[in-house]
This record gives C-alpha cells, sequence and structure tokens, in this order.
C-alpha cells in the first residue's frame, strides 16, 4: 500500500538524510537583549588530540542568550577562564555584574569519545562572606551552596550539538524554574516558487540549524503540527490537487493518508493524548470543526455554524477547542466544550482576531490580532481578558508557542520576504531567523522531545 | 428573469464566438501575402474567391475554450466572496459555453492575498470558489460540471505584498 502510494506519486520525494543544508536560518536578536540578567559561559577546556568541531560555549551562550532571559558576557570582558569553580575569582566575576558562570572541561577517553563535564556557580553566593577566601584557598568541600549543578557525560563526537542544548536546558532551568526548551525542533514550509519541488516540508533544531527536508512537493504544503511524543507531522497537502491530509513519521518517512473528503481538509491539529487531530472539513458545505480518532477513524462534528469555523486549539486538558469563527460577522476566537458542547465568545478587541492556542498552562491564549489593517501576535489573559500585542512586525501570521510557554515562534514579513521570528511570551525579546533562499511559513514548535 | 440572463449570455456569448472564429481565419490566411508578391499584372478574365474554412464541432469548441481561458479569473474585495458586477459578463459566457457542452468539466480554483491567517484564507478562497460555483448553477450549469478546490493564500500570483498584489491575488479561476 504504502510503497505503491509512493511509487504514484511521482511528483514527490522523500529524503531522511541529516544536516543537508547547514544553517539556513541564522538568528538576528532585534529588541530586547538589555532587560535579560548577565552571566558567562567561559570556554571549556580541552585535553586531548582531536578537537570536537562544534563549539560548546558559544552553542550555550547564543541558547540563553535566544531565550531572551540572559545576557551572556562577551569572552573579551571575561576576567579570567578558568575551568573549574574552585578556580574562580568570584569578586572579579562579581565585579563584572555577572550572575552565574557555567565552566566545564572536555577530556578526550577514546577514539571518537569525549567526556564533557561542566558546573553552573552562583557568583553572589560565591563571593559571599567570608567563606570565599576559604573557597579560593580550596577548601570549602563541605559547603557547595554556591555551585547550582554539576554533571558529568560521555559522548561521541557528533553529539556536541545536542548536549550543548542539554546544558542550556540544565542552566535554564536551575536559574528561572521553568524547564528549557533548547532541546527542541521546529517544522515549517519553505517555498522557493522558482525550484522544481517548490513546497518543501523541513524540521531543524529550534535555532534552525541540522535543517531536514522530509517532503518536496509541485503543490503546496500546509499546516504541520507535531504528534505529542514528536514523532509525527500531521499536515495538508495539495499534491492530488485537492487538500488532503497526512500523517507522516519523521523518522522512517512512512506517510499515511487521514482526511480525504470533498473540499477543505484543513488545519489538523493533535490532541494532547496523541489519539486524535481536531480538523476542518467542508465536506457539508462549509468549513466545521471536527476530531477524528486516528486509531478507529471515528469523526465527530464539533460545530455546525454557515459561518467559517476554522483553526481548532486543543486546551492543554483536551476538553476544550479554541477555534477562530466569522458568525459575528468579522472572524473571532471562540471555544467550546467537548462534553458539554457550550460555545463560548472569547475576543472582542480588534477587528479580528485569528489563530487562537493556549499557552501550556492554559492561562493565556496567543492568537494573530489585526487592528487598524494591521496583523500581530498578540495574547490574551484569560481571566482578565486583557489583550496585549507583542510584535511591530508586518502582516504576522502561524503562532506557535514553545513547550514551556516560554518562547512564540511565528511567521512574518522582513524586506520582501516571509520568515520566522521569535518573541518572548512577555514581549519584552525580539528575534528574527532570516531565510537565505525562499519564503517560510507556518512554522510549528515541537513539544519537549 | 431566467430567461433574460439567458439571452443576455448569448448575447454576450456570440461576439465572443464570432471573435474567435475571425481571429483563426486571419491566422490561417496565408496566400494573401502571395498575392500581393504580384507575379503577373491581373488579367480581368477570372476572379478568384475563397471559401470559408468548414470550422469541425470539435475544433469549434477548442476555439471557445481558447477564448474562455484568455478570461477565466474573477476578482473579489477583501474579506469578501461576493461576485462583483463587472465579472457578470465573463461568467455568463462560461455559463453558456457549459450550458451547450455538458460534457465539459471544470475546476474553480479559490484563492486570497497573504493578509491573515493561512488557515482562514482556506476558508475564504472556498467560499469564492463557491460563489463561483452558484452563479454558474443559477445560469443553469450542472453541478456534475463544477468542482471546486481553495488555495487560500499558497499561491499567489503577485508576492509584492503591496495593495495592487493584494487585489491581484484575491480571484477565483475557471480551470478547464
Amino acid at each position: 500500500m504504502m510503497t505503491n502510494l509512493l511509487r504514484k506519486t511521482l511528483i514527490l520525494t522523500i529524503l531522511l538524510f541529516p544536516a543537508l543544508a547547514r544553517a539556513s536560518l541564522e538568528i538576528v536578536i532585534t529588541e530586547g537583549i538589555d532587560s535579560a540578567r548577565p552571566i558567562a559561559v567561559l570556554p571549556f577546556s580541552f585535553n586531548g588530540t582531536t578537537r570536537p568541531t562544534e563549539n560548546l560555549a558559544e552553542i550555550v551562550s547564543a541558547d540563553l542568550m535566544r531565550s531572551g532571559k540572559f545576557s551572556p558576557l562577551a569572552r573579551i570582558k571575561m576576567p579570567q577562564q578558568p575551568a573549574k569553580a574552585s578556580d574562580i575569582n568570584y569578586a572579579a566575576w562579581a565585579k563584572e555584574g555577572v550572575e552565574a558562570i557555567v565552566v566545564g572541561q572536555i577530556n578526550e577517553i577514546g577514539i571518537d569519545r569525549y567526556t564533557v563535564s561542566f558546573e553552573l556557580i552562583d557568583v553572589l553566593k560565591g563571593n559571599s562572606g567570608p567563606s570565599s577566601q576559604m573557597l579560593n584557598a580550596g577548601k570549602l568541600v563541605t559547603s557547595n551552596e554556591h555551585i547550582l549543578d554539576s554533571r558529568e557525560t560521555t559522548i561521541n563526537g557528533g553529539q556536541f550539538r545536542q548536549y550543548a542544548h542539554r546544558i542550556s536546558d540544565i542552566v535554564y532551568e536551575k536559574l528561572t524554574g521553568e524547564r528549557g526548551a533548547f532541546l527542541t525542533k521546529i517544522a515549517y514550509v519553505l517555498v522557493q516558487p522558482d525550484n522544481e519541488f517548490p513546497y518543501q516540508l523541513v524540521v531543524a533544531d529550534y535555532d534552525g540549524v541540522n535543517e531536514q527536508i522530509l517532503l518536496r512537493s509541485k503543490e503546496p504544503l500546509m499546516s504541520p503540527s507535531w504528534s505529542p511524543d514528536g514523532t509525527k507531522l500531521a499536515y495538508v497537502t495539495f499534491e492530488r490537487r485537492q487538500a488532503q491530509i497526512f500523517v507522516q513519521d519523521i523518522y522512517s518517512g512512512r506517510r499515511t493518508v487521514v482526511s480525504t473528503f470533498p473540499g477543505i481538509n484543513g488545519a489538523p491539529v493533535w490532541s494532547p493524548d496523541g489519539e486524535s487531530l481536531a480538523l476542518v472539513l467542508s465536506k457539508d458545505g462549509n468549513p466545521e470543526i471536527y476530531t477524528l480518532h486516528i486509531a478507529s477513524k471515528a469523526l465527530r462534528r464539533v460545530t455546525n455554524q454557515r459561518a467559517i469555523d476554522t483553526e481548532p486549539s486543543w486546551s492543554p486538558d483536551g476538553t476544550e477547542l479554541v477555534f477562530s469563527s466569522d458568525r459575528g460577522g468579522n472572524p473571532q476566537l471562540y471555544s467550546v466544550n467537548l462534553i458539554t458542547g457550550t460555545t463560548r465568545r472569547l475576543t472582542f478587541e480588534g477587528e479580528m482576531n485569528l489563530a487562537g492556542s493556549y499557552t501550556p498552562d492554559g492561562s493565556t491564549m496567543v492568537m494573530v490580532n489585526r487592528t487598524q489593517g494591521q496583523y500581530h501576535i498578540a495574547k490574551m489573559d484569560r481571566q482578565s481578558r486583557f489583550l496585549q500585542v507583542l510584535t511591530k512586525t508586518n502582516l504576522d501570521e502561524s503562532p506557535s508557542i514553545a513547550p514551556n510557554g516560554s518562547m512564540i515562534i511565528y511567521s512574518t514579513m522582513h524586506g520582501s520576504s516571509q520568515v520566522l521570528a521569535l518573541v518572548s511570551m512577555d514581549g519584552r525579546f525580539k528575534a528574527r531567523l532570516p531565510a537565505i533562499n525562499g519564503q517560510v511559513k507556518s512554522p510549528a514548535w515541537s513539544p519537549f522531545l | 428573469m431566467k430567461l433574460n440572463k439567458v439571452l443576455k449570455a448569448l448575447l454576450i456569448a456570440v461576439p465572443v464566438m464570432t471573435l474567435a472564429a475571425c481571429s483563426s481565419t486571419s491566422s490561417t490566411s496565408a496566400d494573401d501575402g502571395r498575392n500581393t508578391g504580384a507575379v503577373e499584372p491581373v488579367t480581368e478574365t477570372v476572379q478568384v474567391e475563397t471559401a470559408e474554412p468548414v470550422i469541425s464541432p470539435a475544433e469549434q469548441m477548442r476555439q471557445k475554450l481558447e477564448a474562455l481561458r484568455q478570461e477565466n479569473t474573477i476578482y473579489f474585495d477583501f474579506d469578501r466572496a461576493t461576485v462583483r458586477p463587472e465579472f457578470v459578463e465573463v461568467l455568463e459566457a462560461h455559463g453558456t459555453f457549459l450550458r451547450a457542452n455538458p460534457s465539459v468539466r471544470v475546476t474553480i480554483e479559490g484563492h486570497s492575498d497573504e493578509r491573515g491567517t493561512p488557515e482562514y484564507n482556506i476558508a475564504l478562497g472556498e467560499r469564492r470558489a463557491q460563489a463561483v460555483v452558484s452563479y454558474l448553477q443559477n445560469l443553469g450549469v450542472s453541478a456534475g460540471q463544477l468542482s471546486t478546490v481553495s488555495y487560500g493564500e499558497e499561491k499567489p500570483v503577485d508576492r509584492s505584498r503591496t495593495e495592487t498584489g493584494f487585489a491581484k491575488n484575491r480571484r477565483a479561476v475557471l480551470v478547464y
């Protein structure tokens, strides 16, 4: 069945080679780094002969900076470059205003085998009271309060980048109390109008590195959505000159059609338990929200309105769907309770509100807001209904929230190109991921992997 | 009312067809050139006349289709799916042709500009395609000849993101 399908759809090729094109997304921070907490990630010392190709400290530094919460000290401003906590001159670092330091070592222990160790140190605790003198003397063995974390692991040469993101996750969680999202991925659609296959479904690390093309098509691809276990993507394809929803395993490349009704088959979104998809079908005349139980193929119609109902998104507990509808005239956000069937209108501010989704804690709704003709990413507190516009970019769409709720990735215009951009949930930090070649659309942030 | 529309459609369709016929005869009239090349002075004893080329029904249909393909796009206002009055003639020409040729099928592609979200725009594109379908059905075209697909904002013809670009992208296209 599968091979048959593949052979028939000659316009498609599936590629699963790792690291095809390298870092075509390079992040440019556009706003908000000044409000971040000063830290330092020191160069890791290296003992051995074959240096790893990746620079751990640079990757960790970039991760923490991109979170919008930290401002890593430039290397030239570092008063010293020790590799162990016991060698740190706390006073010198405190003078630089640095709050925390990451130090580490890499030891080559065999062919393509490395031991990586690191320590995360609280500068204020290390510098406070008379114990700092004793620390300099290397004595304070029993009081390690200033060492917030310390770990050692063995990896091979190809795992440095991944392990760097792991270090970033640990540092971020220790310093913010919130889980880090640096070991995550993004899926997006790349459009290159002059390419033989103009539409490509791409998966990359959250920072744009390690791009892998999962699918190339001559017809549009839309709406990638991650399964909660991070192994599959649901998406819309027009390869048969009609909209169809496919699910593709990102590791095996196996594709299955899940919805191919007449009319719209759109906006698939996985339920939090991974068993169902919310989707939009227009088979009965106009776009309505449905849920599809993947295993049993049981289809349930959720909305029943003559208006456009689209863009479903699940509440974190899976009991509600938020969606966009123009039943009130202009498109606004509504929610429907899947148990009681009760529908409520959620947004009243602005000419339009579209593409609503809940933050992972359910406290906030993120959306595209149109005010005075401008499309921006906004958030609304669910209790107070206070709506805050987060971005100032042009033609913003497709917001997708990081699994820790810290950032939103979305698609916007930069010059004449469609690019991806990041904004922190408080709206203070902003960054852009420019594409070198093509239009980047429909970003979807993966769950924790 | 309905008859009126049909009559109107015919009035428009007839000139369209004749125009198509004219253009095709002129493009095949290669002997005109030879005549002006004047080998010998004209003798008054003969007069040369040409016969109208016989156009087979299949050729006629091909020519009409060709003409219809020239005018196959209906443009819409922002966030609207109402057929504007200036596109009535175009749709009536298509309707007349489809009624006369019940075996011909057409797909109506609905498109939007790039403002708003891709998902909402898919819905909007479908609404536009359906507006065209309803119009053609009201002209008497059978439902079985018509199908729709909405590409939303995924296939813009103009990527400039200007008002003129947006206006060109908000469209329904009849694809035979």
